[in-house]
């Protein structure tokens, strides 16, 4: 039988996702040895017709990220979203809230209609993804697991509970008791063992929402801490811009 | 063995692979002669210095690191020195020489990973380093454990190299014990072999013949090898003060790229590993000046492909400062100091940050309003740096290929090769702006 082949490509992003793949260093060795790399600019020189699983990360921000987005589906059997900017849309959503010809203006100044671009958005604002691995890097070990899963055919369950479950385990002592505001309590989980208030800071929430996050003990808790709208909503936006509230603009 | 060149050429390679971003090589030869050679920047915008606008200054750097994944930790460094710029802090010795390891830990892990797997397949003609698991297995295993290592680092002082989480302006949210600190010290001092390992393996690689003198542009501080600070220096005798970088960096937009280029006095300038190696060679620690000697790299060197020797050498320099670093650090204790959790009251205007990165020198500047919130950004990455000489680069090397009788694969694939030594960072790249500071 021939193996599957992978592809892993990037839209509009950092590319620390991809590089976070490199980091698995010899655990990616068997994943070589049951599947060949198909497309990997990155990495790697070469091209295939025909993707049994792509990764793909980054967001769609032009007109012509949509072409590839849709040639790539096309191409493909499973589509993973992978990271924060391809499930979420992550930080490129922040230049959304404000105006797109004023966006253009500050950075290329009157040779903005050189660079058009459009409402930043994920990936599945236009193609279907199959799976999504979540976070802002992704978390190699997530990485490794869905693609065992997907190379056996099984399915990946992803976590469906918030950050303060893993982080209640890890010992860390809560951050919103020290006055700082933070989106574990709604964050899905999985970024363990690289949890951001195991390494003193607040959760920024760049996994995305759980699936049925408790808004209402989330209000609570924000309330009991004096929070603004603006500034919950300034906290929620680094990562999660919410595409359906802004593509509706 | 010269064979006849044909008279014309049409070279276009898409998206030019082991390089971080998308670009095109665009190439034109008429009649024996070069008529149009470009670098096509087709990265979409990123637009983070509108992004920026808004933003409390504790989280500028959350999302500045998010430019690029590769050179996060150097990304997070210049724009915390912008911020702590903007509030007049000053920096503890300690806070100090745990940034200067962390961004060394970073220049050994994006250095390694150029040399060993974007730069290496092409000496080996291959075109990625997997099948060179298969017939080189010591070669890849010293090269993921050396990224590894470097990660590790950075794992155990900031969280993680991608995206860092611990560091803050004006210092660390958590502070390595003094044991995981000793623990690390010994890690490291594990893989000196393997660092001596590269040495000599990349000193068997015979780089292509090339030279094009150039402005070379680098960061000089005169207590060491600059890499955290300094001022901004040319080797055309240009200097300037962190906050008078414009008098040296002068962008400019063209319609081919969505990333800016930039220019000094002449047509373009070069940023990086060798352009800090023809500034500041003297400077680096011995063992570096005895890998150098082992590869026969001396300062000026001419030839853009020995940005990939002058990395090697700068990984030994690093490998070796990380562990003088370490042994101060241990040697003085490790204070439990807090970092700022208040904007200063009423402080406003703007601040600046540089910082010598794998691929050269990196600035950020911001201004902020009285409450803490950036109102303006501006950011001049190294891959914008170099995007002009990369074009002057190509306008020498074309004729001289030609000269040398090459067909037009062979003229591609060499081009592909230069492109590669710059090792540009082109995701980075695409988001510098043109802002006027009222």
């Amino acid at each position: 039988m021939a193996k599957p082949v992978l592809c892993i490509e990037s839209l509009s992003c950092c590319e620390g996702c991809g590089l976070q793949i490199l980091n698995c260093e010899t655990d990616l060795l068997p994943i070589f040895a049951k599947a060949d790399v198909g497309r990997f600019r990155e990495g790697s020189d070469g091209d295939v017709d025909h993707y049994t699983i792509a990764f793909v990360e980054g967001s769609i921000v032009t007109p012509h990220d949509i072409e590839r987005i849709q040639e790539l589906r096309a191409k493909t059997d499973i589509l993973v979203a992978l990271g924060a900017c391809a499930t979420i849309g992550g930080v490129n959503l922040l230049k959304n809230f404000q105006d797109p010809d004023d966006v253009g203006k500050y950075v290329y100044g009157d040779k903005r209609t050189w660079f058009p671009h459009i409402a930043a958005r994920p990936l599945k604002a236009e193609v279907k993804v199959d799976v999504e691995i979540h976070g802002c890097p992704i978390n190699p070990q997530e990485f490794l697991n869905v693609t065992k899963c997907l190379l056996m055919g099984k399915a990946y369950r992803q976590p469906n509970y918030p950050v303060c479950v893993p982080c209640k385990l890890a010992d860390n002592v809560c951050l919103w008791h020290k006055g700082v505001p933070c989106l574990g309590i709604v964050t899905r989980a999985g970024c363990e063992p690289y949890m951001c208030p195991s390494a003193g800071h607040k959760c920024i929430g760049c996994r995305g929402l759980v699936d049925k996050p408790n808004t209402q003990a989330a209000k609570d808790v924000m309330a009991e801490f004096g929070l603004t709208v603006d500034d919950v909503l300034r906290e929620f936006r680094l990562f999660q811009g919410i595409y359906d509230e802004v593509s509706k603009a | 063995m010269a064979k006849s060149a044909p008279k014309s050429m049409d070279i276009r390679v898409d998206y030019v692979t082991r390089v971080e971003g998308h670009g095109n090589i665009v190439a034109r030869v008429e009649d024996g002669q070069l008529v149009d050679c470009k670098l096509e920047v087709t990265e979409s915008p990123r637009f983070f210095e509108a992004m920026l606008r808004g933003r409390s200054w504790k989280d500028a750097m959350f999302l500045t690191t998010r430019i690029c994944g590769i050179c996060a930790c150097g990304h997070g460094t210049a724009s915390l020195k912008a911020t702590e710029d903007a509030m007049g802090l000053t920096l503890s010795e300690q806070t100090l020489r745990l940034r200067k390891i962390v961004l060394h830990a970073e220049q050994l892990q994006s250095h390694w990973l150029h040399i060993y797997f974007l730069v290496a397949p092409d000496f080996f003609g291959v075109p990625s380093v997997i099948p060179l698991a298969a017939t080189h297995t010591d070669v890849v295993l010293r090269a993921m454990r050396l990224k590894k290592l470097a990660n590790y680092v950075c794992e155990v002082l900031v969280g993680r190299h991608v995206h860092p989480i611990s560091m803050v302006p004006g210092g660390y949210m958590k502070l390595p014990s003094v044991a995981a600190l000793r623990d690390l010290r010994r890690h490291v001092a594990d893989h000196e072999p393997d660092v001596w390992a590269t040495v000599d393996l990349f000193a068997t690689l015979k780089m292509p013949e090339f030279s094009r003198e150039t402005e070379y542009e680098s960061l000089r501080d005169p207590s060491e090898y600059a890499f955290y600070g300094g001022d901004l220096v040319t080797s055309d005798g240009a200097r300037a003060k962190p906050k008078d970088y414009k008098n040296i960096i002068h962008e400019s937009i063209v319609q081919h790229s969505s990333a800016k280029h930039v220019k000094n006095k002449r047509e373009s300038l070069m940023v990086g590993a060798l352009a800090r190696f023809n500034n500041n060679s003297k400077q680096l620690h011995p063992k570096a000046k005895e890998a150098a000697a082992k590869l026969g790299l001396a300062a000026p060197n001419f030839n853009t492909f020995h940005n990939n020797t002058a990395k090697v050498v700068e990984s030994v320099h690093c490998f070796y400062e990380t562990l003088r670093l370490m042994d101060e650090l241990l040697a003085a204790g490790i204070k439990d100091e807090k970092p700022p959790l208040e904007w200063p009251k009423g402080k406003k205007g703007w601040g600046v940050g540089l910082t010598e990165v794998p691929r050269g020198t990196l600035v950020h500047n911001y201004e902020y309003d009285s409450g803490g919130v950036v109102t303006g950004a501006n950011l001049v990455i190294p891959t914008n740096q170099n995007l002009a000489n990369i074009e002057a680069d190509f306008r020498a090397y074309v004729p001289q290929l030609i000269k040398e009788g090459r067909n037009q694969q062979e003229v591609a694939h060499a081009l592909e090769m230069l492109v590669r030594a710059y090792d540009p960072c082109i995701s980075c790249s695409t988001h510098l702006v043109r802002v006027e500071f009222k």
